[in-house]
């Protein structure tokens, strides 16, 4: 015993999602010391896609062999029900994201140079790429698919940084709005690392409380430990700023929309969705699993944080007059409703349907808000994508199909039935009403309601305006992008009116909820 | 006898039910979709999408009748949107496959004869397309399983049949008629979801199936509420007293219109609902009972109405109102008067729109005239339609061995046992249709000649006569053949049950031979009028009564003083209210929320060092927060 390190065990098998996406990561950064410049591309799109399926398919097959009862990795890493799903849900999403980045207008070839200058003359003439962008992509969907699995909060911070530190260099690597590009990863990057101090710093407070950072352990030394109940409440309340904050929550919602506004549209798309997606899976593992005995004080905080959020958002998108802006407030108002769905717990058939309807919500708006990123890269003129509102005024009268199915991906985020978006905000509302938190979904209703008035103001823009004389032109998609609207589109269609598979696939994977 | 049990099916014929609706409603959205491009085939896609459906409804009935008897109703899954919110299935049984066979049967004959009769106008793809939307959803309303699907096609037929009225919307009459028919409708529409409505709240679902096997358990008071409002709905669609003010103005609509929809169909939509919803009549008497009344008040105002209109389209308006009228009444009476109900209402969709198409040629032939003061001698000019035409009228007022002499009599004796006053009634309407019949046969066949100069009549093409030819055809025989030995109420009775003791034909009642008396009394009164004696050009001023039916029983007077003027009063004080009061509010609610986001956008300064401060005060005042809550 004394001084000796017994090797871990590690079930390889169950972390294989991740090692395969970490390793085509690490295979990533060979390729780009080893392979001739010319031939990185080729290289990268498949490994990366193939990766991220490879990834998927094991996770589906661990999923189908069983979902294991306890924790992995000396109790590190918890691959279970939820977890599997989550999982599933960040490699689809990031596939798609993929294939929208594969288009290379997007990205700078040369980051350094400044617009305009002689360097910049020389990166075009050599057709400089910064193919970097798919190994970083593929550290930041490992990192995506720890955080939400990561059963000890050491771990789970490792994972928010390696899950962040990519994001905020994809973020800087724009080719037009350079500067403004620049600027939106430098604010990440501050407020990132700012955040991230909180989040540790709550980690440690927990650790002088309990003395361990397994969750499990923590959740048994809620109820054995007296006397240090102060460090416990700021410590929780430190990892919850460090939480909220990626899922841009309000008050801690300001960076999202210049980040969102000034990244790649891509990269925008795989925040707007995977990052969520992993951070709402962090944050109710930590919440329910470590800190699930303290329910009764967490739960009033996220109801004011839950209003408050879902109130900034809508109501800041009213006056956006920036696409992506308006997109990022949405998204920051679909983070209150989503918060609606983490309060309604209680039995553990309640926290079931709570947890599957969570479930549901992330994968429908996952979707929807990685077509929407699309059709946004499609609007361009000459100054590169075309945001501002006015602009895409009359489009409908232009490009009759893609404001068509734009208006579908907003009516999906209104919440209108036969949209994939009326029954994520159905399963969660609903949750909350059964958990006794029905004033918090007449806010989510009201709030709801002011959303809808901006998601149809686009509408209306887009088939009751005249189009400008001088508008933005619709670009021929390439057929990545095609397929991402199509495929984003499909999933928004399917999921709202054939719901019951993919809700009874939730309610499967949060039968068990989270194991300890 | 006891409906019975829904069995659930797949396969065949049946199984593929759902093929019925979806061929229509993918001609309709082909040729909507599809804009010129589909004029020069459009009217032909129309046909044969309602031939195909008709089809898939004559295969599904040979599949129903291999089956035994107590195990003809089966329920077809389609659709499960979410278990325990919404499921759509349908229903296949013996009534709903006979309405089926009817509307695409019938249906198809009047797509074809639509052909000829639209053929110069310009919106011919338009007009079929619109033809074909409303069989599709005509066929969903029959077929569904549960009210919400019911209530989907009955609101498509409504729109339907809006669409329609007013397709000629260049004329102003037909498109203010069309919105009266919208309105019109609306009001019992309303009373038909109140009805659903409460119905949920009282069984908790609205599958017919689940309903009607806990209907019972029901309390009579909430029976009652229910029927009378699933009755204002019927009300509406089948234009009964007192919503029966649109139907006469509908005729604005083109001629095939009147007949599918006007005639045979959709206005019977309001029998299909009272009978399908029998297990909650059952329950609720007093129901039952305004049923009858409101049934026996149609016949009889719509028997009135006919007798003064002089045009031929609201003439047979005012004949639909009341023949719908007696199928309401039989319907009023439960399981024993069913069988006739339905009987009737599918006899009468073969003579009617016989009669319909018939006047159709006639206008066709007369350069759209449509006063019979102006018609006259044509039946030696278009023997075809005259011929056919005559069958109709024999059908109507019936002449023994024709349609309505079985159905019509069939219903007036069943109404005499159980209700005697009723039952005279009846009778006295069926002699009143003797008159009013007759009448409009001598106006416009018999007589002498009143053309217009410009008229030169002539027989329509054969698209237009062998759709008539066909539905005589039916107007002849198919009477006898679903009456005699009871062969239709047998049909019937595992979808509707039937009583105890299956009535049989008396062919010389005293109740059937007073009718017949008292029809022959009207006809021959009409032709002393009308036949033998000169017909005015100008309708005569007539007595008050003359008047009083003239103007469709001061209907429309009476909605105008109780309902339209108020309402005109409460829409201005409302305009005043909400210019004032709501207007001020929302606007306000709207502009402050507006405001607050302008002002809370300046917290967003771009500036990276305000942003962490919000940080951390949001982060000092969540541990606060939590040390507050946490210590509580």
């Amino acid at each position: 015993m004394n001084g000796t390190i017994e090797a871990p065990t590690i079930e390889y098998a169950l972390l294989a999602p991740m090692l395969v996406v970490f390793g085509a990561a690490i295979v990533g950064v060979l390729v780009e010391a080893f392979a001739p410049r010319y031939l990185r591309s080729a290289i990268h799109l498949p490994l990366t896609l193939l990766s991220l399926a490879g990834a998927f398919a094991l996770a589906v097959w661990q999923a189908l062999k069983g979902v294991p009862t306890k924790p992995a990795a000396m109790g590190a890493v918890a691959v279970d029900g939820p977890a599997l799903f989550i999982w599933g849900t960040i490699l689809v999403l990031a596939f798609v994201s993929v294939l929208l980045i594969k288009d290379e207008e997007h990205f700078v070839g040369s980051a350094a140079a400044l617009p305009g200058s002689a360097e910049e003359e020389q990166s075009l003439v050599e057709r400089a790429a910064h193919t970097e962008v798919y190994p970083l992509l593929l550290f930041a969907v490992g990192g995506m698919l720890l955080f939400p699995a990561a059963n000890d909060l050491l771990v789970a911070f490792v994972a928010l940084e390696v899950m962040s530190l990519p994001l905020y260099l994809l973020c800087g690597l724009a080719r037009r709005r350079r500067l403004l590009s620049q600027e939106a990863a430098v604010k990440y990057f501050l407020l990132g690392a700012f955040s991230s101090a909180f989040f540790l710093y709550g980690t440690a407070l927990l650790y002088g409380y309990a003395g361990s950072v397994d969750l499990a352990k923590i959740n048994l030394a809620l109820g054995s430990v007296g006397g240090q109940d102060t460090l416990l409440y700021i410590g929780a309340a430190m990892l919850g700023v460090g939480l909220l904050f990626k899922i841009g929550a309000a008050p801690f919602q300001a960076w999202k929309p210049d980040v969102y506004q000034g990244s790649p549209t891509p990269i925008t798309a795989l925040m707007a969705s995977g990052t969520l997606v992993a951070a709402f899976g962090a944050l109710l593992r930590v919440f329910w699993v470590g800190l699930g005995g303290l329910d009764w004080d967490w739960r009033p905080v996220f109801y004011g944080v839950a209003i408050l959020t879902m109130v900034v958002g809508a109501i800041l998108a009213i006056t956006q007059t920036d696409i992506k802006r308006m997109l990022a407030y949405s998204s920051i108002a679909h983070g209150g409703f989503l918060l609606v769905g983490v309060i309604a717990t209680g039995s553990a058939a309640q926290n079931t349907a709570a947890l599957s309807g969570l479930l549901f919500y992330l994968v429908a708006y996952g979707f929807t808000t990685v077509g929407a990123f699309a059709v946004v890269t499609m609007v361009r003129d000459a100054g590169g994508e075309a945001w501002h509102l006015s602009r895409w005024a009359g489009l409908g009268k232009r490009s009759p199909l893609l404001a068509g199915t734009f208006a579908f991906f907003l009516l999906a985020f209104a919440g209108i039935p036969l949209t994939s978006g009326f029954f994520g905000k159905y399963a969660v509302f609903q949750a909350a009403v059964s958990g006794g938190a029905l004033p918090l979904v007449i806010v989510g209703v009201v709030a709801s309601a002011v959303a809808a008035f901006f998601y149809v103001r686009v509408i209306v823009l887009m088939f009751f305006s005249d189009p400008a004389a001088d508008g933005p032109s619709v670009v021929l998609p390439s057929r990545g992008t095609a397929a991402v609207v199509g495929i984003a589109a499909l999933a928004t269609v399917v999921l709202g009116v054939f719901p019951q598979p993919l809700l009874d696939l939730a309610h499967s994977a949060a039968q068990s909820l989270f194991v300890r | 006898m006891e409906p019975a049990e829904i069995i659930q099916h797949s396969g065949g014929a049946i199984g593929a039910a759902w093929l019925m609706i979806a061929l229509p409603l993918v001609g309709a959205a082909i040729l909507l979709l599809g804009g010129r491009r589909t004029d020069r085939f459009g009217h032909l896609l129309g046909v044969l999408m309602a031939v195909a459906s008709f089809a898939v409804a004559a295969l599904s009935f040979v599949q129903l009748l291999g089956l035994a008897p107590g195990e003809r109703r089966r329920g077809i899954e389609l659709y499960d949107f979410v278990p325990g919110l919404a499921k759509v299935g349908l229903l296949v049984d013996p009534l709903s496959i006979s309405f089926c066979l009817l509307i695409t049967g019938v249906g198809s004959l009047i797509h074809i004869y639509s052909i000829g009769y639209m053929a110069h106008d310009p919106n011919r793809r338009r007009f079929f397309a619109y033809l074909n939307l409303f069989v599709a959803a005509m066929l969903l309303l029959v077929l569904a399983d549960n009210y919400v699907a019911l209530f989907v096609g009955w609101e498509g037929v409504g729109l339907a049949s809006y669409l329609l009225i007013g397709f000629w919307q260049h004329k102003p009459s037909a498109a203010t008629a069309a919105k009266k028919a919208f309105i019109v409708n609306r009001v019992g529409d309303f009373g038909l979801l109140i009805g659903l409505f409460t119905i949920f709240a009282t069984f908790h679902t609205l599958a017919f199936n689940d309903v009607f096997a806990n209907a019972s358990k029901a309390s009579s008071g909430t029976l009652t509420a229910i029927g009378l409002l699933l009755l204002v709905g019927a009300c509406g669609k089948s234009a009964q007293l007192p919503l029966q003010s649109w139907l006469l103005d509908a005729m604005e609509g083109p001629t095939p219109v009147s007949a599918l929809i006007h005639a045979a169909t959709m206005v019977t939509a309001g029998v299909y609902l009272i009978v399908r919803s029998g297990p909650i009549y059952q329950g609720a008497e007093t129901a039952q009972l305004v049923v009858t009344i409101v049934g026996v008040a149609t016949l009889l105002a719509g028997a009135i109405i006919g007798t003064a209109k002089d045009d031929i389209k609201k003439a047979l308006a005012g004949s639909t109102m009341s023949q719908i009228g007696y199928m309401v009444l039989a319907a009023g009476i439960g399981p024993a008067g069913y069988a006739f109900a339905i009987a009737h209402l599918i006899t009468h969709g073969f003579f009617k729109a016989d009669m319909f198409l018939g006047a159709g040629s006639v206008m066709h032939a007369m350069n759209d005239e449509v006063d019979m003061r102006k018609y006259g001698a044509l039946r030696k000019v278009m023997p075809v339609t005259f011929a056919t035409f005559a069958i109709g009228y024999l059908a109507i007022i019936g002449f023994p061995l024709l349609s309505g002499y079985f159905t019509k009599d069939g219903i007036i004796e069943t109404v005499m046992e159980h209700n005697a006053v009723l039952g005279w009634l009846a009778v006295l309407g069926a002699g009143i249709t003797g008159f009013y019949m007759s009448r409009l046969v001598f106006m416009t066949f018999f007589g002498a000649k009143r053309w217009e100069p410009t008229a030169h009549p002539h027989e329509s093409p054969a698209v237009m006569t062998w759709p008539l030819v066909i539905l005589s055809v039916g107007a002849i025989g198919l009477g006898a053949f679903l009456v005699l030995g009871n062969r239709f109420m047998t049909f019937l009775a595992p979808a509707v049950g039937a009583p105890e003791e299956m009535p049989s034909f008396h062919p010389f009642s005293l109740t059937g031979l007073a009718t017949l008396a008292l029809v022959a009394v009207g006809a021959v009164f009409a032709w002393f009028r009308y036949g033998a004696a000169e017909v005015p050009a100008v309708a005569p001023r007539g007595s008050f009564l003359t008047t009083f039916a003239r103007r469709d029983l001061y209907g429309d007077a009476l909605n105008e003083a109780l309902f339209m003027r108020p309402g005109q009063w409460l829409t201005r004080l409302a305009v005043f209210f909400d210019n004032r009061g709501v207007d001020g509010l929302v606007n306000g609610l709207a502009a402050g929320i507006g405001g607050t986001s302008g002002r809370l956008r300046r917290i967003q300064t771009g500036f990276v060092r305000s942003y962490a401060l919000s940080i951390f005060l949001g982060a000092a005042i969540l541990a606060g927060a939590w040390l507050v809550v946490g210590n509580l």
